[in-house]
């Protein structure tokens, strides 16, 4: 009785909180994978552009951001923005910590760890577009811009889908770090309930029943957009879906 | 409009690296021409054709789609189109057909085949839909205008590549070896397709190894040969006794009695 009173949405009850916390952990995952989809996409262009430089700033970028531990990354922007924003503002003659806000360094550290992994997916996804289809393309009259819309665009997200499942999945997890900032997310909150409570057992537990949750509806919304977007491959690829 | 010069291909030359291609074509097709070009493989016809809209950009020569010249300039050195908008025009009005069809796998046989004349020549997709409808009838796939091409055979996939090409309604058709990647069974229906286009009195350059094609649909047949056109003429005259020996050997390799 006293376990449902703990996670109820009574006075003693940790019920809203959890739901909550689930809610910011959607919500920062959410945020970072938007940020890591536009960095990605600047990563994988520069990758594929053929122009020296710019295949070694991709390169580059994807090779610091995979193999640097997430924490670490968390904690210089995190931190080390927040000395940087409080140093700017001593010069401007504020006393005091100026810290950055933890949801938007949050999103931003691991959406730039997401973009690291997404820009592998959209170039593997661009590579798998036919060579023949884009000069079909061309041969019809449209412009650059045209085709990037209507031939290249589409067919790098019905091949992107299934990675960016995987990279979901990854920035879901990767987004229990931020907690180190403070932000009442799934893992913060998790933490706070069963230290104010002590009972470790049950809201570690708790929370990773809440984590799974959405890992596993995710997947699922995930299946059912690889579902449909293999509507136009061949029966044998539809029949692995 | 028998008489209007369609095509004009003036001097042709490409080279990749060191190696010249082609050592300098030139071909007129006129209004209704129907052109069979010929050649052994590395003959350069395939470079030949896409050096005309411009998949290919030649090294040298002068391209006329309908009396307009397509404007190149020379920079370091290297030839090259003076405005990409011009190109994309030109291209919008020569139709091609590749060896493996290249339709778009994402979309549908319709969409493939309005794509063009909704999002390039930017008509009303409900008059577009109209024509697309009444050009798979005419390849005979009305039936797969929902369907993907992944789920059709490759016969299939070529006339709706033909019916996507034909809904721009282009000046010139180019055929890139149509039927080279097609199982023998499926080569019938698409060269009636093309026969069909003939005789309705469309302009066409069709790369092949069809020669029953070349013989008896084409009123022009033009023989490559390292780079140069090595023969041409009516099929009766490249058939018959005027054939040069080179030419006489190269049909003696498919058995001669085509």
């Amino acid at each position: 009785m006293a376990t449902l009173e703990l996670l109820g949405f009574g006075q003693n009850g940790w019920g809203a909180l959890l739901l909550v916390a689930t809610l910011m952990t959607l919500a920062v995952t959410a945020t970072a994978l938007l940020i890591g989809a536009v960095l990605g996409t600047l990563v994988a262009t520069a990758k594929l552009s053929g122009n020296v430089l710019l295949v070694g700033l991709g390169n580059v970028y994807t090779t610091v951001f995979r193999g640097v531990p997430e924490l670490l990354i968390i904690y210089l922007i995190y931190f080390g923005g927040s000395s940087a924003v409080t140093a700017v503002g001593q010069w401007l003659g504020y006393e005091g910590f100026l810290g950055l806000p933890s949801f938007a360094a949050g999103a931003l550290a691991v959406g730039i760890i997401s973009g690291s992994y997404q820009a592998e997916v959209y170039r593997g996804a661009y590579l798998a577009i036919a060579k023949g289809e884009l000069e079909a393309a061309s041969a019809i009259g449209m412009n650059r811009m045209l085709r990037l819309r209507r031939v290249v665009m589409p067919q790098v997200l019905r091949y992107a889908i299934p990675g960016l499942g995987n990279v979901w999945q990854l920035t879901l997890k990767d987004s229990a770090l931020i907690s180190v900032t403070g932000l009442a997310e799934l893992m913060r909150t998790s933490q706070v309930a069963a230290g104010s409570t002590r009972q470790y057992f049950l809201f570690y537990i708790v929370g990773g029943v809440l984590y799974l949750l959405l890992t596993s509806f995710s997947d699922r919304v995930f299946n059912r957009a690889e579902r449909r977007a293999n509507r136009s491959m061949p029966a044998a690829a539809m029949g692995q879906a | 409009m028998p008489g209007v010069t369609r095509l004009s291909v003036r001097n042709i030359r490409k080279s990749f690296g060191s190696h010249e291609v082609l050592k300098g074509i030139s071909l007129d097709a006129e209004d209704g021409d129907v052109i069979s070009l010929l050649g052994a493989s590395g003959s350069g016809k395939s470079t030949f054709l896409r050096c005309i809209n411009l998949l290919e950009t030649a090294t040298d020569g002068e391209i006329f789609v309908d009396g307009e010249q397509i404007r190149m300039v020379r920079k370091n050195g290297q030839s090259r189109p003076e405005s990409q908008k011009q190109v994309d025009h030109i291209r919008s009005e020569l139709g091609m057909v590749f060896q493996s069809f290249n339709l778009w796998s994402h979309m549908t046989i319709l969409q493939n085949v309005i794509e063009g004349p909704v999002h390039v020549l930017k008509r009303p997709k409900a008059e577009c839909i109209a024509e697309a409808e009444a050009l798979l009838d005419k390849v005979g796939i009305a039936d797969k205008r929902h369907a993907y091409p992944a789920h059709l055979s490759g016969g299939q996939q070529q006339r709706a590549a033909i019916a996507r090409a034909l809904a721009m309604k282009p000046k010139v058709m180019l055929f890139d070896e149509p039927t080279s990647a097609l199982d023998p069974e499926l080569v019938g229906e698409v060269l009636r397709v093309m026969r069909a286009l003939a005789e309705e009195g469309m302009t066409m350059l069709v790369v092949t190894h069809e020669m029953s094609f070349a013989r008896n649909v084409s009123n022009r047949v033009v023989f490559m040969r390292q780079g140069l056109v090595d023969s041409s003429g009516t099929p009766d005259d490249m058939f018959g006794s005027g054939a040069s020996p080179a030419f006489r050997q190269f049909i003696g390799h498919f058995g001669g009695e085509q």
